[in-house]
Parts: C-alpha cells; structure tokens; sequence
C-alpha cells in the first residue's frame, strides 16, 4: 500500500518486523492489503511464476523496438539502415524473468527478518563510532603505504573532491534542508575564479583559495536572494536553472571565458614557494628537501591538500552545528514556520546556509582547477550536481560518515567499472535507484540529534525532516 | 511585421510540443507530488521508437503517407506508455510513502539510466530521418517576405489540439479522470472511499508517457533529428511551462508551453538585431531567457498564470 500507512521507523523495541527493503510484498501489490489471516494466497511459486512471466511480457515490449532494432547512420550519410540483434533482446529478456522470479522466490521464502531493536541500534552506533576514526586514519595514511600506486593516489585525490563536496552540500541540503540542484555552479564559480586570477594576474594559488571561495559564497547568496520563498521541488528546479544559467553563461561569453575551449595552463600549486617538477632544479621541492624527483611529490601534495580542504569543512560543519547558527538551519528543516514564530531571522539563516556550502564548493573548485590545470563548462553539467545530491541523499542526509561512504562507494565504483566504458553511466544510474529503493535513508540511516536534553540517543533518519525547506 | 508573424507561426509549433509534455509533468506531479525528472527522457524515447518505426516502414517499403504517420505515432505512444509505466512501478512505486527527496534522487537516476539505454543500444550519435511531412503554404507575401505555414506546424497545431481534446474528455467526463481528480486532491481519502490509488498513479503515469511520445514523434518529423540527450533540455523547459501555466492545471500546462516556445522563438530571432537594446543580447542565450522566465515566475508569480494559490496549513 501507499506509505501513508506506514507508521515512520522509530527504534522497535521488539515487536514488528518491519519490511523496510522497498520491495513491495505480494500483498502490497493489489488496492487493498491481505491481512495475514486473510484466504491462503496461491502458492508462492505459481504466483512468482506468472508475476515473473508478466514482467518478462513488459520487458519485451520495451527491448524490442530500442534494443531488438539499432539504426546506424547509413554509408556515405544517407538514410539510416536497421540492424536487428534478437538475441540480445532474448538475453535480456531471460536475465528479466529470472532476476524477478528470484526476487519473488525470496520475498516468499526469506526468513523471518529479526526485529531491530533498541540493543541492536546502539551496537550499530558503536561500530560507527570505530568506524569514523579508522576511515581517518587509513585517508592519512594511504599515501604513505608501500602498495598505493599512482593509480590509487588519484583515484584518491578523485573520491576525496567529491567527498568535499558532499559534505559541502550537505551544509545546505542536510542540515538547512533546501534542496539545491545547482551545486554544480558554485564549484564552477570557484574554478574560474583561481583559473582567470591565476592566468590573468598571476596570482598564486594560495591567494585565490580564499578569493575562489569568496567568490562563491557571493554566487550563493546572489542564488540564494530570489530563492528565499520557495520550498521543496520548486526550489530544486530554480537551483537547476541557476546551474544551468552559470553553465551557458560559461559557454557563450567567449571573450572572458574561453567558449567551449576553456581556460588552459592554470598554474599548479606550490609548497610554500616550492614548486613540484619532475625534472628537478633549484627552487624545487625536491632541491630543497633533497630528494629524487619525482612526478608522485606532487600527487601526494594534491592528495594531502584535498584531505585538509576535506576535513576543514567537516570540521566547521560540526562545529557549526553546536552553534546558534547551526541549530538554526536545523530548525528551519524541520518546521520554517516554527521557526519563525520562534523568532529566528529565516532569511539571514538561509542565506549563510547558500553562502557556507557555496564557499566550500568554490575551494573544491578552485582545488580541481589547480588539479587538473584546464577547466571548461564540460566539467560543470547538471549530472556531476545530479551526482554530488545523490552522494548527500545516499550517504543519508546530515550524516558526514555517511556522505564520505556514499562518495568511496559511488566515486570508486564508478572508476572501477573503467572497464565497461559506455555501459559504466548505465549501471552508475541503476545503482542510483536500486540503492534508493534499498534504503531510501541512505546508507547511514540512524541520527543523532545535535542538541538533545539528557542523553542523546541515536533516531532513525525517518523522524527526521529533511529536504523540506 | 511579415517576420513577427513567421516567428509566431513558429513558436507555436514548437510551443504545442512543450505543452504536450509540460502536460505528463503537471499531471505527476499534481496526483503524487513529485518532479517526474525522467520525463524528458521518456519523450526521447518516444522519439526513438518513432524513429525506429519510421526506418522499419521505409525499409519494409511503406508509402511514407498519413496512414503510416499514424501508425507510427500508435506503436510510439504504446511502447512509451510501457516505459513510463515500468519506470514508475520500478523506481517511483517502492518509495511511495518515503520521505520527498527518495523519489527525486531515484527519478534522477532514471534519467541517467534511460539516457545511456538510448547511447547503448541505439548509439551515442544523431540520427536524422529524411523529411516525411512536407509542403508550405505561404500566407502572405509582403515586404519580400513571405509568411509561410509547412503543413508540418499545421499537422503539430492540429494533433496537438486533437490528443489534447480527448485527453481533456478524459479527465473530466470520465470515470477514471474523476479517480484521478480525486487522488490529487486527498490520495488517503481516495484510497479509503475505494479507488484504487495505485491503479490510478500507474494509469497517470502511461498517459503522461503516451502524451510524451506524441510530442516526440512531431519534435522528430519536425526537426528530423533524434539523439539521446534531447531530452534533458526540452525536460527542462516543459517543466518551466508546467510552473508557468502554474502546476496542477492542464490547461495551463498548454498555455505555458505555449509562451516558453514564443519567447524561445522570439529571443532566437530577434536578439542581436539592429534595434535598439536587441542588439545587446546574444541569440545563444535562448535557453538562459527560458530559465530567467522560470526563476522569474516562481518569485513573482508562485502559483503560475492559471494554478490555485497553496495555501499552507498549521
């Protein structure tokens, strides 16, 4: 049935178990639900055969035309010509009707699931607990161990931007509730800012970091002003548009921009006046601390960099949320209209929400300017927003364990399927949603209350009002 | 004056598209609340399946006439409707109930899904078709300008209007479109008076898709083009038309497409001109005129041109 009946997911002292997995049970399906004591159901094979096999009818209309049938641009650029691939659709189709009747056959025959309970809530808390410090203590070290390849330390330096980011926008989404779509425009805001200050006047890195995320937070708050009255959905499409405006804008005006062509030998960062280069020389760091040369001197300082760029912004969003300021936008997510009964200035809470996570977005900017050393308006599409949401939204909302999970896991995965090339944004998707419909919460689906009266316990993320404002 | 008109001409042809998909967008998100952000992928896909049943006609040596236009335009609605339909039972239907960010993350990932589908199995390139609806009528001839309508702007005003006529009748004289009212005004006293709400969503979200495709097989025998990313932009813009003609109202949907494609079609034709502060603006800015529109209408106008002021509880 619709949720509306579903009572929210405190923790169960016992009792119910509770199908939190997404898939609707065999009664759900139908208008009315069958109560336990209701008429035997079918046998569960039978009826895992034919809802299986009706799947597998639908999947057939839908390969058929788009996959059973592929136009290729004919020679010379005439008309198209068709090619027909029916044993691809007949695959397809098979991997359907045995991936849902296995789905069905286990809905039907899993045992019993055990209830959550108080006790095993707060063991889960206390794993968590070891968890944080041990993901710190392997992010600190892993340029250091013998087996990191250079691979792995850009792979590295890859996950942490987005871990920034995530927790950048989880300033905004997570902990002030507004649902910001066009993240994406403050990390663009924050690469051209270093990229056009650095080629134009030859400012260093160092002096842009903060400009960029100045730079940014202005963006935010200039976003942030006409968005003050919308809420929910419509302040999504809005921030999706502010995006996508940033983007064109970044396309069209050539004269300071580049067009499409982008910004191209951005200066690359310096250890305190130190540059990095492979081939050595004096003024360098490897002259100066007299080492060998080395390409992966530079990797590691990106590495280190992005790590502390990372932790800042942890470390100011929990302190953040112990002060005025962050019990605000806590407020204001829960209920806005308490909020302003109760006193607080909802505009001057919004607005620094918008300019604190835009300003950590323009550092992550600025840092993949300097990275990569070219920035165009390829980088800044709607999908690395698309992307960096559904860090925040997976990882599960306000949680910073969790954002940083939900990067390693998206980002990592993402680059481990290398292989797989165009079939890699595919299955990117269906994660998307398969993880959603898992846990709609996220994977770190348990809150603790940032200020509580007494001890403070841990709360299911469902008592929680997120992404309303 | 001759060019205004042309240019009027044109942007309603282009305009009735977007309120045929702008339509699928109110409808969702009027019955369940959401941004159905797969939608404009779904009217690529209806695209496609045209695109695909044309070549299958030609190549099976098919008259290229009316007969085959509508032939097409059936099998596309109904392959679309199937998608839209399992998209909402995969992706939408598990998180019913669930808090409002669940369905837009995994309606986000259904876009990406349907897009790269497309890239994978039908190739990351453009494909045209050759021009199947042909011929103009000129109007007017003046100034050395001739007004023209191609009976292609005219078979887009004319189905539009039809598929819009019998999906009017639908919902308000059917059994099924007072269901569907009634979802939208209270989904849990529906569900108690006996609809079958579920029924009724998946039902909303095939003729959504249905109307997608429809919009699909006339932006493709208009533009003659098809590629796998169209669909994010028009999405886009359908969108801004559903929250112009304020959302929830069907025909406010229409009338904001409507207005989104003229002022398209006006700004791509006139900004940079030599006339007074036109030549300041640059016709590559359409689609930010577009987004400005939607910004400005959500801060000023709220509830759109035609929509019901909401009024929140305590």
């Amino acid at each position: 049935m619709s949720g509306a009946s579903r009572l929210p997911e405190g923790p169960h002292v016992g009792g119910v178990p509770h199908n939190d997995d997404g898939v609707p049970e065999p009664g759900e399906m139908g208008g009315i639900p069958r109560g336990p004591e209701a008429a035997p159901p079918r046998p569960p094979v039978a009826h895992a055969l034919r809802d299986a096999g009706i799947s597998a009818l639908v999947a057939l209309g839908l390969f058929v035309p788009l996959v059973g049938l592929r136009t290729d641009v004919g020679p010379g650029g005439g008309g198209l010509i068709l090619r027909t691939r029916w044993a691809d659709v007949a695959i397809l189709v098979a991997i359907v009707f045995a991936g849902r009747l296995a789905m069905n056959l286990w809905s039907a025959y899993r045992p019993a699931k055990k209830p959550r309970t108080v006790l095993r809530t707060a063991q889960i808390a206390r794993i968590g607990t070891f968890v944080a410090p041990l993901f710190l203590g392997f992010a600190v070290l892993m340029p250091l161990l013998p087996w990191t390849t250079r691979y792995g330390l850009d792979l590295g330096v890859l996950v942490l931007t987005y871990v920034m980011l995530g927790w950048g926008l989880n300033i905004v989404v997570g902990l002030a509730g507004l649902l910001d779509l066009g993240y994406v425009a403050f990390y663009a805001v924050g690469a051209y800012t270093y990229a056009l200050l650095s080629t134009t006047y030859g400012l260093s890195f160092w002096v842009c970091l903060p400009l960029a995320g100045i730079f940014a937070a202005f963006a935010g708050v200039l976003l942030g002003f006409p968005v003050l009255r919308l809420r929910g959905d419509y302040l999504a499409i809005v921030t999706l548009a502010f995006g996508e405006i940033i983007r064109v804008v970044l396309l069209n005006w050539v004269s300071l921009t580049g067009g499409p062509n982008g910004i191209s030998g951005i200066p690359r960062p310096s250890f305190f006046g130190l540059s990095f280069s492979a081939g050595g020389g004096p003024g360098t760091f490897s002259d100066f601390f007299g080492l060998e040369p080395s390409p992966t001197h530079r990797a590691v300082f990106l590495y280190y960099l992005i790590l502390v760029l990372a932790l800042l912004t942890n470390w100011v969003t929990i302190r953040l949320r112990r002060q005025p300021l962050g019990r605000a936008w806590e407020a204001l997510r829960e209920d806005e209209i308490a909020c302003r009964a109760l006193g607080i200035n909802v505009t001057n809470t919004k607005l620094t929400a918008f300019a604190i996570g835009a300003m950590f977005g323009g550092f992550a900017g600025a840092f993949f300017a300097t990275r990569q050393a070219f920035v165009s308006p390829e980088s800044f599409t709607f999908i690395e927003s698309a992307i960096i949401l559904a860090i925040v939204v997976l990882g599960g909302l306000g949680s910073q364990l969790g954002v940083a999970i939900a990067a390693l896991v998206l980002i990592g995965g993402f680059e481990a399927f290398r292989d797989l090339e165009e079939y890699r944004m595919l299955v990117f998707g269906a994660a998307m949603v398969v993880i959603m419909v898992w846990r709609p919460r996220g994977l770190v689906s348990t809150r603790r209350p940032s200020v509580a009266l007494g001890e403070r316990r841990a709360i299911s993320g469902d008592l929680v009002g997120e992404g309303h404002g | 004056m001759a060019y205004a008109l042309q240019q009027l001409i044109n942007g309603v042809a282009l305009g009735m598209i977007y309120g045929l998909i702008a339509v699928g967008y109110t409808m969702v998100y009027g019955i369940i609340g959401m941004i159905n952000f797969a939608h404009g992928d779904i009217f690529m896909v209806g695209a496609f399946v045209s695109l695909i049943s044309f070549v299958l006609l030609s190549s099976g040596g098919w008259a290229a006439g009316p007969g085959a236009v509508l032939l097409v335009l059936l099998v596309s609605m109904a392959i679309t409707a199937l998608y839209g339909w399992s998209v909402e039972r995969i992706a939408y239907r598990p998180l019913r109930g669930s808090f409002r960010l669940a369905p837009l993350i995994s309606a986000i990932g259904m876009s990406i899904v349907l897009q790269n589908f497309v890239q994978v199995s039908q190739g990351a390139r453009a494909k045209p078709i050759e021009p199947i609806i042909t011929g103009s009528v000129e109007l007017w001839h003046g100034n050395g300008f001739a007004v023209s309508v191609s009976t292609m702007q005219v078979v887009i005003v004319v189905v539009t209007l039809a598929v819009m006529a019998v999906f009017t009748w639908l919902v308000t004289r059917t059994r099924l479109g007072r269901a569907m009212r009634a979802c939208e005004q209270d989904r849990k006293m529906a569900g108690l008076l006996g609809i079958d709400t579920d029924r009724t969503i998946s039902i909303t979200f095939v003729i959504g898709a249905a109307l997608a495709a429809v919009a699909g097989t006339l932006y493709l025998l208009r533009y003659g083009l098809a590629d796998f990313f169209m669909g994010f932009i028009v999405g886009v813009k359908a969108f801004t038309a559903a929250v112009l003609g304020g959302i929830g109202s069907l025909p406010g949907a229409l009338l904001g497409g409507l207005l989104i494609g003229l002022i398209e079609t006006m700004w791509s034709a006139y900004a940079g001109q030599d006339m007074f502060l036109l030549r300041e603006l640059n016709p590559a800015y359409k689609d930010v005129a577009a987004f400005g529109i939607l910004i400005a209408t959500l801060i000023f106008l709220p509830s759109g041109l035609l929509g019901r002021a909401e009024v929140e509880k305590v």
